[in-house]
């Protein structure tokens, strides 16, 4: 045991040549794995500009990245962007939590009833594998062309997968450790909370990071058919703003998300 | 020494829709208060399947369980039972794992800190109180295990192959520590092993099951001409050697019948 403790404080004080080398090398592999990133994209964009100034790109399809900051500028100047992007974060932000509440709410119940979960089986499945963006238009006819609509089409795009993720995962988990808890005198609910639930962090969070993106897909295929506002809305609106708009959502919005997020994750 | 516990005539099938299997067969057999009871058999006989018997966890299909008289389900005595690995919960630092049948059993208060503070010292813990089980050696992880079983103040232990994840060195050690805590303590125990060795340098008593379904084939007494006993010194007993031939002449004899 004191061996160990020798070991530990000699690795934090004294760093020898040979760590300081690999460290150094690690550095710069960092930095040229980063400048590799930011020549690709700049490539990217020069590209498309060029192209699109000489025609050989249609630039009424695909625009020109000019164009997109001309049109990002000015919509950023009149509110417009700042407008549109909250209303798609904020139906976004709703879903998410939505999602991950049924999700682990029903996985709990799943787990905690076996019958039920394979009465459940065969139907989740099925809802799974529906192609959730044809649904949309049946919930606008059900559910009106609201920001109802909206939410539970991004819900169901995501909320089945992570019924059927958390449960198998709950499934899983190792029968000794619930025996243990067995053995120690407790009963179903100190499973769950005990061993079940805290076992399971770490699949619960890497589930949260996949519904922000689906949450979002879904979210803009709403705002397609059922919205008067929100970048679904803007990217049917106009060619124009297309690309432009197009970018923000595959680019800027799930970035700061997932940042926040993580950031979230590693308080 | 008065019995603590019998076990009187108990047998116990499993049943899936492949069919029966019979685990146990018409076990009996008494433990004194105080003693070390070490229980063989080959693997699959329904070592472990007897301590869950005994902890509760099951119910036996005929035949009873008593704990000093009294039928175990109303005797209301506690029974600590430490599984094949130590299943330390790996969120969960030292003094959280220590005190989890406790928070459990809501019985945690300021005073077992004390308690917890004292045995984690005696048993060279302490200063891995706020440690990871990722952190501790294997036979650290065991001492872990069995402070948690001990704070819930069992009036029986037991123990189903508590060393068997634990290579040969490592294993003699710990035998020698859970040992010596458990006789300080005061505890009366069971213990399952298929290690001859360790059954004759740990038990005052060694019972021998048959292959499945198990049923009590032979008791042997263990005097070991020792002074100071401790599992490690038993094994250089003069009589170290005729006990394991004849247990294992039993275990042996027993799968030849098979
Ligand atoms: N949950 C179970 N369902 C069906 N059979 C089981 C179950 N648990 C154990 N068995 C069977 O019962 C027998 C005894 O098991 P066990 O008590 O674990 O043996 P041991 O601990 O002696 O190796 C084994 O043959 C095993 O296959
Ligand atoms: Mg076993």
């Amino acid at each position: 045991m004191s061996r160990k403790n020798r070991n530990v404080s000699s690795e934090s004080l004294d760093i020898s040549t040979a760590q300081l080398a690999f460290i150094r090398r690690h550095v710069l592999r960092t930095r040229r794995i980063r400048i590799y990133q930011i020549v690709i994209l700049i490539g990217f964009i020069s590209l498309w500009e060029v192209t699109a100034h000489y025609g050989i790109l249609n630039s009424f399809v695909f625009s020109s990245p000019s164009r997109v900051m001309k049109t990002i500028i000015s919509m950023g100047a009149s509110g417009q962007l700042f407008y549109h992007t909250g209303i798609t974060l904020l139906e976004t932000l709703v879903s998410f939590f939505l999602v991950n509440f049924l999700g682990i709410a029903v996985a709990v119940i799943l787990w905690w009833n076996y019958s039920l979960s394979k009465v459940l089986e065969p139907y989740l499945i099925v809802l799974n594998s529906l192609p959730k963006s044809a649904l949309a238009p049946v919930f606008i006819v059900w559910l009106g062309n609201n920001v109802k609509t909206i939410i539970v089409a991004a819900v169901s795009v995501a909320v089945f997968g992570t019924i059927i993720n958390l449960y198998n995962d709950f499934k899983s988990v190792e029968e000794d450790r619930i025996k243990l808890i067995h053995t120690l005198g407790g009963n179903k609910r100190d499973v769950l909370f005990r061993v079940i639930i805290p076992s399971n962090i770490p699949s619960i969070i890497s589930q949260m990071k996949v519904n922000i993106g689906l949450s979002l897909v879904g979210v803009v295929i709403g705002e397609f058919l059922a919205a008067k506002a929100g970048l679904g809305y803007l990217i049917i609106y106009g060619s124009q703003v297309f690309t432009c708009v197009y970018i923000l959502v595959l680019f800027r919005l799930p970035l700061s998300i997932y940042l926040c997020l993580n950031r979230l994750i590693e308080i | 020494m008065s019995e603590l516990l019998k076990i009187d005539h108990i047998s116990y099938s499993y049943h899936s829709l492949e069919g029966e299997t019979p685990a146990l067969f018409d076990v009996s057999f008494n433990v004194m208060d105080g003693e070390f009871l070490g229980i063989v058999g080959p693997s699959g006989c329904g070592k472990s399947t007897l301590l869950s018997l005994i902890a509760g966890l099951l119910s036996p299909s005929c035949g009873s369980i008593y704990i000093n008289g009294k039928d175990i389900k109303s005797s209301g005595k506690n029974i600590g039972y430490m599984l094949q690995k130590d299943h330390l919960l790996d969120w969960r630092n030292t003094l959280k794992n220590v005190t989890l049948g406790l928070e459990i059993q809501h019985k945690l208060t300021d005073n077992s800190y004390v308690q917890i503070n004292d045995l984690l010292n005696t048993y060279g813990l302490i200063t891995f109180k706020n440690s990871y089980p990722s952190e501790l050696s294997g036979g650290m992880r065991q001492r872990v295990a069995l402070i948690r079983t001990l704070l819930l103040e069992p009036d029986i232990l037991l123990l189903d192959e508590p060393f068997s994840a634990l290579d040969y060195q490592t294993r003699l050690e710990v035998a020698d520590d859970i040992w010596g805590i458990i006789r300080k303590e005061k505890k009366t125990a069971i213990l399952i092993t298929h290690d001859i060795s360790e059954a004759i340098s740990m038990a005052d008593r060694v019972i021998v099951l048959s292959s499945r379904p198990g049923t009590v084939k032979k008791t042997f007494d263990i005097n070991l001409s020792i002074e100071n006993r401790t599992p490690f010194a038993a094994r250089s007993a003069p009589e170290f050697k005729d006990y394991f031939n004849m247990i294992w002449k039993e275990l042996n004899h027993n799968e030849q019948k098979e």
